[in-house]
């Protein structure tokens, strides 16, 4: 069988799901659907309550779906139970068992699953040496640091050799440091180990760092879909756009046949095939400092940020509004506060979007 | 002195700790009174206690005690642990059957030792220590319920998924996970069940039947006959026993894992 032809690691199909009973019934996730290839770093991203959670605890086997169906490598696991799946989980709260040492915690799957003693034990060293974890072996969870924990988890959850590792926000128990470190770590380990990693986070900077796909949800349904360059430049949504990053939305209204009168009066030329009300979207570093009295729109400087490795202004619109502009050379002279400047949009920069 | 305080804490509560030991503390230093008269001091003695180690009627007695307590506490935890474990996800019904389990909290002791005895006698049930047992697991299973509930409410259902994600089936989980985390709560509910049952007078008294006596019924038919050194000395014995046991209960509530 060919890698082409063989099924993803993981298929999700028109799956919906709702919690409560009657009129108090809230539905978590709306007929949702995707593919998630082998050996991908897929990630779910969204606020709390978009239904990332619940649509993992689904594929872990934790909540069952009210319609829909769930495959992994091309098995339909929808009817089984969690200890029937060929997945590992790694909780946001790291779940180690407190009663058993990191060892015993890291040899309880291969144990469940009827492994004879000396290939556990093997198993256990490699994965605790993966995770540079091996001279804590006898310790017990609570005499670890959170991030000690982590790795443990880690192991724990990739000495079975799952198909697919399911990681619920596993870095948000984290300090900012140590959670770069465990980033770029988890990156190497998914390359290394050679397995499907479905990453669930609310953070949209460590999705586009860390994935292969980002999936961007909001009310319980997938919005977009891509690699994090796609997501971050091309945004179909206004939701994904506003989400990813900093960008400056500008409403207006969509002109027949291109173009777009901005709420001021101002028209934008910016391809689209849109029509009724719109916005049109634009990165803070896609736009450029012009003369004043040139440019697409007049704004005034408000207040500028030296940033190292750039310049980043605060500028007041007219017709009301502040726009973010990045100045990538931050050597180049920067307009003073209070003076007005034009703003240069390119149309390729720009994205228009529905309302 | 921390100004916040109200005024007069500290004699207030020096008052409430003498009103409430005092007794104790006279009953346990008269046990070590060598004098007959129990409350006429002359000097220190271990005599009353070598007594009621060598008194034949106390030792079957504290044997029945041990024997009822034992048995009593064994079957209410294993009743008050799947109580626990049955009531753990809210159902309908859930709140009213934890109100009932709890209910011998509430019910006059005399109401149900006097039911109880009406029941088996209509019923032909022999009385004595069979009898006893089954009325003191019916009292006991609040008692090993609340340390246990507590226990099981501070285990997360996380613990229990991750067991499951890691392939242990629910019996395998309940096992290796569940069990030996709720493992304190139980030896908890079992101390303060055993305690409780050891103390018993009312139930026993009741059911006991003739010839069999638990220590407390038997403290009370001595204690007619005029109060001696030796009832102190039991007394101070049973007491020392319940409160190691009750810290030993708390002890291990409060154990982390």
């Amino acid at each position: 069988m060919t890698q082409a032809s063989s099924p993803p690691a993981v298929s999700i199909r028109n799956v919906a799901k709702s919690f409560g009973k009657g009129i108090y019934a809230f539905r978590v996730l709306d007929d949702v659907s995707l593919d998630i290839g082998r050996r991908e770093f897929f990630t779910l991203l969204g606020p709390s309550g978009c239904g990332k959670t619940t649509l993992l605890r689904l594929i872990a086997g934790f909540e069952t779906a009210d319609s829909g169906a769930i495959s992994i490598e091309g098995e339909d696991v929808t009817a089984r139970p969690p200890f029937h799946r060929p997945v590992n989980t790694v909780f946001q709260s790291y779940a180690l068992f407190p009663h058993l040492t990191v060892e015993q915690n890291v040899a309880f799957a291969l144990e469940e699953q009827g492994m004879a003693r000396d290939a556990i034990r093997k198993r256990v060293g490699e994965a605790l040496e993966m995770m540079r974890m091996g001279s804590f072996a006898k310790r017990k969870p609570a005499e670890l640091s959170g991030g000690q924990q982590q790795r443990v988890a880690l192991a724990r959850a990739l000495a079975p050799r799952p198909r697919v590792l399911l990681l619920d926000e596993p870095l948000s128990a984290l300090d900012l440091k140590l959670r770069k470190e465990m980033q770029i770590e988890l990156k190497m380990l998914q390359e290394e180990a050679g397995i499907t990693f479905l990453f669930v986070t609310h953070d949209q900077e460590e999705a586009l760092t860390l994935s292969d796909r980002v999936a961007v949800m909001q009310s319980g349904r997938i919005l977009q879909m891509g690699p994090p360059r796609e997501i971050y430049e091309t945004p179909t949504h206004r939701f994904v756009a506003d989400f990813i990053g900093d960008i400056n939305l500008l409403d207006g209204e969509a002109l027949p046949g291109g173009g777009v009168r901005l709420e001021g009066g101002t028209v934008l030329s910016a391809p689209h095939n849109a029509s009724g009300k719109v916005t049109v979207a634009i990165r803070p570093e896609r736009a450029r400092l012009a003369p004043a009295g040139e440019g697409a729109l007049e704004a005034t400087v408000v207040h500028s940020a030296y940033l190292g490795t750039a310049m980043l202004h605060k500028l007041d619109l007219p017709g009301g509004g502040t726009f973010l502009l990045r100045q990538s050379d931050p050597t180049e002279a920067a307009p003073e506060a209070g003076s007005r400047v034009g703003l240069a949009l390119p149309a390729e920069a720009l994205r228009v979007l529905d309302r | 002195m921390n100004p916040q305080r109200f005024p007069f804490t500290r004699e207030t509560s020096l008052f409430v700790l003498a009103y409430l030991y005092v007794p104790v503390v006279v009953l346990i230093a008269y046990s070590f009174n060598a004098n007959r008269t129990a409350t006429v001091w002359t000097h220190a003695s271990l005599d009353w206690y070598g007594r009621i180690l060598v008194n034949p009627s106390i030792q079957s007695a504290a044997w029945n005690s041990l024997v009822i307590a034992v048995s009593a506490a064994t079957a209410a935890t294993v009743l008050a642990l799947l109580a626990a474990l049955a009531t753990r996800r809210a159902f309908l019904g859930c709140g009213a059957s934890e109100a009932i389990l709890n209910m011998p909290l509430i019910l006059p002791e005399i109401a149900v030792a006097v039911a109880t005895l009406l029941l088996f006698v209509s019923l032909g049930v022999k009385l004595g220590l069979g009898a006893m047992v089954a009325a003191h697991t019916a009292f006991c299973i609040p008692f090993a319920y609340l340390p246990i509930r507590a226990r099981l409410d501070g285990i997360s259902g996380t613990y229990e998924e991750a067991a499951h994600d890691l392939y242990a089936n629910r019996f395998r989980t309940f096992r290796r996970v569940t069990m030996p985390l709720l493992w304190p709560g139980v030896m908890a509910g079992f101390t303060l069940a055993f305690v409780t049952s050891l103390d018993d007078f009312l139930t026993s008294f009741f059911l006991a039947g003739p010839g069999l006596t638990t220590l407390p019924v038997y403290i009370f038919s001595a204690i007619r006959a005029g109060i001696t050194p030796e009832i102190n000395a039991i007394s101070a014995v049973m007491l020392v026993v319940s409160v190691l046991l009750v810290s030993l209960s708390f002890f291990l509530g409060r154990l982390r894992r």
